[in-house]
């Protein structure tokens, strides 16, 4: 955008701090971040709701102060001793740095307007939010935890990854692992709120985020199976307007609700109570 | 002699030779031990080369377009495949085909990936890229098999579940997670065999069993290496390198547990021969299903719930964070 170019160097050069303005994915619109963050990350102008770290969603999702991380001690293996462009013990480390956390998912307790569940997150900002062993572990142990100590489960998923390339087969493999626990889980009549946010793809879709018993998305998330860019790569025409959004999937029949994260919790909390849980 | 594979040039030479000098023979003892000569050394070197196959080399020999598909072992293996179409809701996925079979009197209910072999089956089967009717066929016929006892054997063969927008629009994502989630509970033996490629989330949609088992040259991964090649080293054209780092071939497969056994291939791979390769498969079938057909049904549940929860590499560390 050359005209903006122009724009900002023909001022006075003001020192703007990084990270003031946040562009919007959806609209494009440049939003002060500040306000966003007010504003539970949801884009004033057109209702996207933007990433938030495992943590924010803890605080927006739980009553404050109840959560209880579980299996937090497990760490990466590199059963491949996976190399790209980097060594993949080194991206751990650089994303272990970069988020502040120690995998792509966190796993724990807490409670929900006063109500005790399970509650598991991933975050896409953590190689994709892509799902390796570290991910289908405290997953699986989630589940197993909510299945003896009868809690209602929460996962809310967020992975542009799915299965993790760089643990190969093992990733593969967390896939069928959560979503045997996960049937276990059911048989014992246990609750699974799935909540879908931007984006769900791949191994994560296709496993444990599309199992609820009830699935919530956020507005406007991309889910799906296959990568727009795998499909258009395969098809060769254009992928209709709107394609393989939270809407898309409403329209569908895949997702029961679509709840805005301002109302989240609420929605969860009676969904919990209906079930009688 | 043209289904021979660039990095079996060698063979081909060689095998050309032994035909010439047969057309060319003059009956004698002498052009006859010459011809048995490098018939040996055709095999020796056969052995060699399939001996020591290069990730990227097994995914060719994987994709042969000689390779035994699912038809082929539901007429080589089983004495009678009665095909039984169509999930009921919304068509008949023509890359997976599934049926009632028999083998050696035990029955059974089969099922599979058909990649398809001219241009016209292939294009009909989407090489072999199942969609999501597909697999809701697949699993409608499996709970059949439970409700009668039949137990289920499962050939994987695909690149991968079909990428497009009708799959999409008709839940690839939810088929095939209910899918793995209803294997892991269902009341019958299942026995997994990926007989060619193991495509991802296409293949792990019919792929929770009991014995999960893979046939020599084939490979199973969580990504095409084209796929991975075009999003870690940007470019399909480093598509070797990402086989090898992808560690998905049957021998590696193995000794991470992720498959229960190898089956061996006849020398020179799959498509060498047809009958040699279904009649191993056919033993291999009879004997694990008098193994499962033993068990208990709490046992066999128990035993297919552990397979595959103990499949991770982590380290655990002491300290409570």
């Amino acid at each position: 955008m050359p005209q903006t170019q122009t724009a900002v160097s023909g001022r006075k050069k003001r020192h703007i701090p990084e990270g003031t303005w946040t562009q919007c994915p959806g609209c494009k619109a440049r939003l002060v971040t500040k306000a966003l963050e007010r504003n539970q990350r949801i884009c004033p102008e057109c209702d996207f709701h933007l990433y938030v770290s495992a943590g924010q969603r803890i605080e927006q999702v739980l009553d404050a102060g109840t959560f209880e991380e579980w299996d937090g001690n497990l760490l990466a293996g590199d059963p491949l001793k996976f190399t790209d462009s980097r060594a993949y013990v080194d991206r751990l480390e650089a994303e272990r740095k970069k988020t502040g956390l120690s995998d792509a998912a966190i796993t724990g307790t807490g409670m929900i307007r006063a109500r005790r569940v399970a509650i598991g997150i991933t975050d896409s900002q953590f190689i994709m939010g892509s799902m390796g062993s570290v991910v289908g572990e405290r997953l699986t142990r989630l589940v197993e935890k909510a299945t003896e100590q009868n809690l209602p489960l929460i996962i809310v998923s967020g992975s542009g990854g799915g299965a993790r390339m760089h643990e190969g087969i093992f990733s593969l493999m967390q896939m069928a692992k959560v979503s045997a626990a996960l049937a276990r889980y059911d048989q014992q009549g246990g609750l699974f709120i799935s909540v879908l946010t931007n984006p769900t793809m791949g191994g994560v879709a296709a496993s444990f985020a599309s199992l609820g018993d009830v699935v919530f998305a956020e507005p406007k998330a991309l889910i799906g199976f296959a990568g727009p860019r795998t499909i258009k790569a395969t098809i060769r025409i254009e992928l209709p307007e709107g394609f393989q959004t939270s809407e898309f999937l409403l329209e569908h029949g895949f997702i029961d609700r679509i709840v805005t994260r301002e109302k989240l919790k609420a929605e969860i909390a009676r969904t919990i109570d209906y079930c009688g849980k | 002699m043209d289904d021979y594979l660039e990095f079996e040039q060698p063979l081909a030479d060689l095998d050309q030779k032994i035909n010439q000098l047969q057309q060319q023979s003059d009956d004698s003892a002498e052009s006859a031990e010459q011809i048995r000569e490098l018939q040996r050394q055709l095999t020796e070197l056969t052995r060699e080369t399939y001996g020591s196959l290069t990730p990227w080399q097994t995914v060719q020999v994987a994709r042969h377009k000689n390779r035994p598909h699912t038809i082929d072992y539901l007429s080589l293996v089983f004495d009678e495949f009665v095909e039984l179409h169509g999930d009921k809701l919304f068509g008949d996925d023509r890359a997976i085909r599934v049926g009632f079979a028999s083998l050696d009197r035990t029955k059974v209910m089969v099922l599979g990936h058909q990649k398809g072999r001219t241009f016209n089956d292939r294009t009909e089967n989407y090489f072999g890229c199942a969609h999501p009717e597909g697999y809701r066929k697949a699993m409608a016929k499996m709970r059949m098999a439970a409700k009668y006892n039949l137990p289920v054997i499962c050939l994987i063969d695909t690149p991968g579940a079909y990428p497009g927008i009708g799959a999409e629009e008709r839940g690839q994502a939810q088929v095939i997670a209910e899918n793995m989630y209803e294997m892991s509970r269902l009341e019958t033996p299942i026995i997994c065999i990926v007989i060619g490629e193991g495509g991802s989330g296409g293949a792990l949609g019919i792929g929770v069993g009991d014995r999960v088992a893979v046939l020599e040259h084939a490979y199973y991964s969580v990504i095409s290496p084209e796929g991975c090649a075009g999003i870690l080293w940007k470019g399909a054209q480093h598509a070797e390198k990402a086989a090898t780092a992808l560690k998905f071939t049957s021998d590696h497969l193995l000794k991470m547990g992720i498959v229960d056994d190898v089956i061996p291939e006849p020398l020179g791979g799959a498509h060498r021969d047809h009958h040699k390769m279904a009649a191993t498969m056919r033993s291999y079938l009879g004997k694990q299903l008098k193994d499962l057909k033993q068990q208990e049904m709490s046992t066999l549940l128990e035993g297919r719930y552990e397979k595959f929860r103990r499949i991770g590499e982590f380290v655990e560390s002491e300290a409570v964070s």
